[in-house]
């Protein structure tokens, strides 16, 4: 049976309509249409789902569809401040270079921002602590600090 | 994902009679971090999910100094981990919680969840029993309350029977005479189930320590105490000599299988190294 589930997603009221053992992730891609969020391991080991809902990080893989119902769903779609204006995160992660494939690229992203909105300063232990459950095959994850510190060096710039 | 039916509970005795009349392959569904993973990759048989989270108080966190820090079924890892008081009091606790999964794991992942999931290598368990918790059990028939230590009956297996449902944890107040710490050792630092883990609690008065327990993760088919290492500790000064005794004992007393994460043999000598390592770490509240 189909549900109807109202939600609200990067600000905007939305509804989809799922079956009930539909996870969040698929939900969101095939049903909402934001393809962003990425699929990798479907298990919440890999954080590449990872989306922001009502304030906090969770893997939308491990999230039923039908308890997004009344709640608030941050994905990277929402992550851009306007049009043609990029996230000081996504500006800093192009600039070093920390995607390369890019699959992990949004959970990362969501992650890094969440850590950025609680500890503007973060270390490089803080970092680590935040991205443990985001898995980056590629880079090695140097590039994504680098960016990381970047952005946060920008931001603390910015309201000051 | 296979298929299975969601309903959701108003009241514990709504989830109750779920449980009953819904038959087998029916479960609650809480945190899902273990249920729903274990569906799709068909380790679990599901035809139904009760989703529990929408039952009133089960929500709350409360301390007091009598009886100590009580948290209700639907208490998420990372909200406890995020509790400047759970850092102060439950140190042990504390660092079970913050090495479970991930912080997105740990933002829907219930204490309860991992305590009723009963495996052995569990990381929540060892500091729990170490505290001496007791679990809260909502029955239709027989309402009661269970020291943690006889909650577990072996791996995935506990006292629960058909319709019962665990409504929180009491964890008894931390005087200012006790020390405790948890050890979970793993290949990596993150992400990782533990391939021991040792929790100690314990007190000392006048330098002599009253009271001590020490609960054993992954080494046995339920997470164990060490109640002769745990004698041969009471009443003394926790001298070298004496530790290193008593983690010898407690080596004796853990009763590991070999698996992909470690044999036997390993894991007994991590007993030995970790309790003694453990107790020493309890003892620097005091230093």
């Amino acid at each position: 049976m189909k549900r109807i589930v109202e939600f609200t997603v990067n600000g905007e009221p939305s509804e989809m309509t799922v079956d009930a053992c539909c996870s969040l992730l698929d939900a969101l891609r095939d049903d909402v249409g934001l393809t962003g969020t990425k699929k990798g391991c479907d298990v919440g080991d890999c954080g590449a789902c990872t989306v922001i809902v009502d304030g906090q990080p969770v893997n939308a893989c491990l999230m039923l569809a039908v308890e997004a119902e009344g709640r608030t769903v941050e994905t990277i779609e929402g992550l851009q401040p306007g049009v043609d204006v990029l996230h000081p995160l996504q500006d800093a992660f192009m600039r070093h270079g920390a995607s390369q494939c890019g699959f992990c690229t949004p959970g990362i992203l969501m992650m890094a921002k969440k850590l950025l909105d609680d500890n503007p300063n973060p270390t490089d232990e803080d970092i680590r602590f935040g991205l443990s459950g985001n898995i980056c095959r590629c880079t090695g994850y140097t590039k994504i600090f680098d960016a990381i510190k970047s952005a946060a060096r920008e931001m603390e710039a910015a309201r000051s | 994902m296979r298929r299975f039916d969601y309903h959701r509970a108003e009241t514990l005795e709504h989830a109750s009679r779920l449980l009953t009349e819904l038959g087998d392959d029916t479960f609650l569904f809480n945190g899902g971090t273990d249920l729903l993973v274990e569906i799709r990759e068909r380790l679990r048989r599901v035809r139904n999910v009760i989703d529990i989270k929408g039952i009133p108080g089960l929500s709350d966190i409360t301390y007091d100094e009598t009886r100590g820090l009580t948290f209700g079924a639907l208490v998420t890892v990372g909200r406890l981990e995020r509790l400047a008081l759970v850092r102060q009091r439950y140190p042990n606790l504390r660092e079970a919680l913050a090495s479970l999964g991930s912080i997105q794991v740990r933002n829907r992942a219930t204490v309860v969840g991992n305590v009723c999931r009963a495996s052995p290598s569990a990381d929540t368990i060892p500091p729990l029993i170490a505290d001496g918790a007791f679990i809260h059990i909502y029955s239709p028939t027989n309402m009661r309350v269970v020291p943690l230590s006889e909650f577990f009956t072996g791996p995935g297996r506990t006292v629960l029977a058909k319709g019962e449902i665990v409504t929180g944890i009491t964890v008894p107040p931390a005087g200012d005479n006790t020390g405790k710490a948890y050890l979970k050792h793993g290949r990596r630092k993150a992400m990782e189930l533990s391939t021991v883990g040792v929790a100690v609690s314990l007190s000392m008065d006048d330098g002599v320590c009253s009271d001590i327990r020490i609960a054993l993760g992954a080494v046995g088919a339920t997470v164990l105490r060490a109640p002769q290492a745990e004698a041969m500790l009471r009443g003394t000064t926790l001298d070298a000599a004496t530790v290193k005794n008593a983690a010898d004992k407690a080596m004796e007393e853990c009763t590991p299988i070999s698996n992909v994460r470690a044999s036997a043999d390993y894991r007994r000598d991590m007993v030995g190294v970790l309790t003694g390592r453990a107790i020493r770490q309890a003892l620097e509240t005091f230093a």
